[in-house]
């Protein structure tokens, strides 16, 4: 069974993809669809007036870098898989792993800066907005981190190499993904503020 | 079916029978990962929130019919929820109608319709063994029963369950003072709506993945029976509508639980003010119907993708406009995401914004029409073989026109100011929604039943089913039309009490007893469904003599549905009376090259190309033989 379902998904069908990359790319649509909904209600509501104008948190900008670094890091690693580079494929994965955990400890450094300037989750919209938004895009990178955490494990295994590297793109896919999602939430903070 | 193994080679035969599962009780009909076990276990769930939805209206329409009954005989049943005077306590009422709404838009019509039909017939119809992922499909019922465990279970929780309309609007819904509704029953909505978005959303990523990676050879998106492409398309309609419900459920969470303002704004309840400010009811409004009206469709397109393979395959004429209807189908999807603000145009909602989506909403009347056209003139004419799934697609088709019209009316802006919320809206969506998607659903099982379960369901009782419902439901719904042009608001407890509306006693009465033997009909169904699961006449390999994939398949298909390789499809699934032919279906198994006699022009030209792909074919099994 296993052959033939190769056999039609190499031979027939030209584009057609790893199902479950592709099931990753339609999770990330929803994730897309979540945030779109929730941006959307905040222009909606800002338009309405009575909004809270704070400043955000500088440490953002401290964040968005670690999580552009954090990518970069992913993505040497996954050339060095390519290239079965071992080594450089695990420091690349840990490097990446830390510098989530790095971005996490940040994003809960912001919350401590707003509730530092009086901005609280239960409020005036304008600030439980920013929390909703950082909250839940941290609930996402956490499943990031353990998604990579597991692909870590498995290159520990020797399941990550040049001819294996299904999860290993669909992790990379991922975490680009998170990182590409935080930096438009915090564009579009810095646009819509 | 000699013309159906055509590319049925023995090479894989017993490659396949190595590793046939052997199943316990457990495995196969509880936590299986089989497709067809998966669509059955979303029937059966389905069914059952069926009668428990059909249910509640009839206890409220019980209260509506017969303001000076006396209930007491329900007190086992409803206990406290009957007074003292033995009437039905106005705030369950409340209850009874936001649970009809959510369990039979959600439960029934989404989980129990989509998740049947998509899961049963997406891998069947392209040529599949699976879904791309059993595993996610496992998780997406086994949400969907966690889901409708809560929801259950918030029925007989001590403050009833959710009261504020299937809407949920706030601030209703967000203040647990407002009513008791809004207390517990209304957290537990709100966490059973969370797992029923997780088990959508699983089970469309799994329907999309598998439309679009794992068709069989030959099944170009042009060869699609149009079941799967409206299956297909409503998976992405819900792909990308769910997780915006979800957004808006997880403020209404926040709001109700932590305190937060996101719509909620200067209220007053008992004469204190409450500390939220700066919150937006509408907000919510425009959140909840950007998932709400895409809903509709998502309830909507898989009944219509059933009616168009029923009704060819009955009609014995191939579907009239099979390319119209696909445009049309894309055509709905696309804009059933710019009309929402339509079930808003008395919300305080700019009137400016109202006359732009009153526009967009009459352009869908252009391919809803399109698709009746389509299906009338595929039955025009037509060698009419009326099975009870036929008569269901019918009905259908009728619903379809007289609910649509009304809509014409409701999409009216001004018009709405007199209509909105009144029973002309119930009418409405009953007839154009719910029953239309609800005999889609009927007729899918009676048109799939023998794949299902391998017997025939009797056709005697389908007919007084159909015939009952039918004439039922006009019976129902028609007569609300005129209770709502009166201006009678939906969702009142009482009708009794107000000038105007007390005249039409006579009209209700006659609907809550037509509600009330509909309801009963639908028992003979039960009956046939369950007695022809294990008594009914063994089914053919082919009942309907229909040209679809599923039909190649064993009577019972087993784990990986085709012993052996999965077969090659060669045309478009409508061959139906061909010119020509010898006999009045081709199924899409038979290579062009076999049917010089009836093949087109056009495609008597692709029979070269046709025939040098077999041989290319023939070599690359031939290689893979020698690896073996």
């Amino acid at each position: 069974m296993e052959r033939e379902l190769k056999y039609i998904d190499i031979v027939e069908q030209p584009i057609s993809m790893h199902p479950k990359k592709f099931a990753l790319w339609l999770f990330m649509v929803t994730v897309v669809m979540i945030f779109a909904a929730l941006t959307s209600a905040y222009i909606v509501r800002q338009s309405e007036g009575n909004w809270l104008e704070y400043d955000l948190p500088e440490i953002f900008w401290v964040t968005s870098g670690i999580v552009i670094l954090s990518s970069v890091a992913l993505q040497w690693s996954y050339y060095s898989a390519k290239r079965d580079n071992f080594l450089g494929l695990r420091m690349g994965m840990v490097a990446t792993v830390l510098l989530g955990i790095a971005f996490l400890v940040g994003q809960w450094y912001s919350w401590v800066a707003l509730v530092d300037r009086d901005v609280f989750f239960v409020g005036n919209p304008a600030g439980s907005f920013l929390y909703v938004f950082t909250g839940l895009h941290a609930l996402h990178l956490i499943s990031g981190v353990i998604f990579l955490i597991i692909v870590l494990i498995s290159t520990f295994r020797l399941k990550v190499h040049s001819k294996s590297l299904n999860t290993m793109e669909m992790a990379t896919t991922y975490w680009h993904f998170l990182g590409g999602l935080w930096l438009y939430l915090f564009m579009f903070l810095l646009l819509n503020h | 079916m000699a013309t159906a193994s055509v590319a049925h080679h023995d090479a894989a035969v017993h490659d396949h029978h190595d590793h046939e599962h052997h199943d316990n009780f457990i495995t196969k009909y509880i936590f299986s990962t089989d497709h067809k076990m998966i669509g059955k276990q979303f029937l059966v769930t389905g069914i059952f929130w069926a009668i428990i939805g059909g249910f509640l209206s009839i206890l409220f329409r019980l209260q509506l019919g017969f303001p000076d009954m006396n209930l007491e005989f329900l007190r086992p049943l409803l206990g406290g929820w009957i007074d003292e005077t033995g009437k039905l306590d106005p705030t369950f009422y409340l209850a009874l109608v936001t649970m009809h709404g959510t369990i039979m838009v959600f439960f029934v019509l989404t989980a129990g319709l989509s998740g049947t039909f998509s899961n049963f017939l997406i891998p069947l119809q392209i040529g599949a063994r699976d879904m791309a992922s059993g595993f996610m499909n496992m998780l997406s019922y086994w949400f969907f029963f966690l889901s409708s465990v809560i929801m259950f279970i918030s029925l007989f929780i001590k403050t009833g369950p959710a009261g504020g309309g299937w809407v949920v609007y706030p601030p209703l819904s967000a203040l647990e003072q407002a009513i008791p509704g809004s207390g517990l029953g209304m957290t537990l909505w709100l966490v059973a709506m969370t797992f029923f978005i997780a088990s959508s959303l699983l089970g469309g990523i799994n329907y999309i993945t598998t439309v679009i990676n794992l068709r069989t050879k030959g099944m170009s998106f042009s060869r699609l029976p149009l079941t799967i492409w409206a299956f297909f398309l409503t998976a992405v309609i819900g792909l990308l509508s769910f997780p915006v419900l979800f957004a808006a459920a997880l403020l209404l969470v926040f709001d109700r639980s932590f305190g937060t303002s996101f719509y909620l704004s200067d209220i007053y309840v008992a004469g204190e003010a409450l500390p939220n400010t700066g919150g937006s009811p509408v907000l919510y409004q425009h959140l909840f119907w950007f998932l709400g009206h895409p809903e509709v469709y998502i309830v909507l397109l898989p009944a219509l993708g059933i009616t168009s393979e029923v009704i060819a395959t009955n009609a014995r004429k191939p579907i009239f406009g099979y390319k119209a209807m696909i445009i049309s189908m894309l055509g709905i999807t696309i804009l059933s995401f710019i009309v929402w603000a339509h079930h808003m145009f008395v919300s305080g909602m700019n009137p400016f914004l109202g006359s732009i989506f009153m526009f967009l909403t009459l352009i869908i009347a252009v391919p809803s029409a399109v698709k009746v056209f389509n299906y009338l003139t595929t039955l025009w004419r037509g060698n009419l073989i009326f099975t009870p799934a036929m008569l269901f697609s019918i009905g259908l088709v009728s619903f379809f026109i007289s609910g649509g019209l009304t809509g014409i009316f409701l999409g009216n802006s001004a018009i709405d100011i007199q209509l909105h919320d009144t029973y002309f809206v119930v009418a409405h969506f009953h007839l154009v929604m719910g029953s239309a998607s609800f005999f889609g659903l009927l007729a899918g099982v009676y048109h799939w039943f023998p794949k299902m379960f391998g017997r025939m369901m009797d056709a005697r009782l389908g007919y007084v089913h159909f015939w009952l419902t039918f004439v039922g439901v006009y019976m129902v719904f028609f007569p609300m039309h005129y209770i709502g042009i009166a201006g009678f608001p939906r969702r009142y407890y009482s009708w009794t009490n107000f000038e105007f509306s007390n005249m039409y006693t006579d009209l209700n009465m006659f609907v809550s007893a037509a509600a009330i033997i509909t309801f009963a009909a639908q028992f003979i169904f039960l009956f046939n469904f369950f007695y022809s699961m294990y008594r009914g006449r063994k089914a053919t390999q082919n009942p309907w003599r229909s040209t679809t994939l599923e039909w190649t398949t064993p009577i019972e298909p087993g784990h990986g549905n085709w012993p052996g390789e999965i077969p090659t499809v060669y045309r478009w699934p409508y061959d139906y009376s061909k010119p020509g032919a010898a006999e009045d279906f081709i199924p899409q198994t038979v290579p062009l090259s076999q049917t010089p006699e009836s093949n087109l022009p056009h495609e008597q030209e692709l029979v070269k190309l046709e025939l040098e792909i077999m041989k290319d074919e023939a070599e690359v099994l031939v290689a893979n033989e020698s690896k073996h």
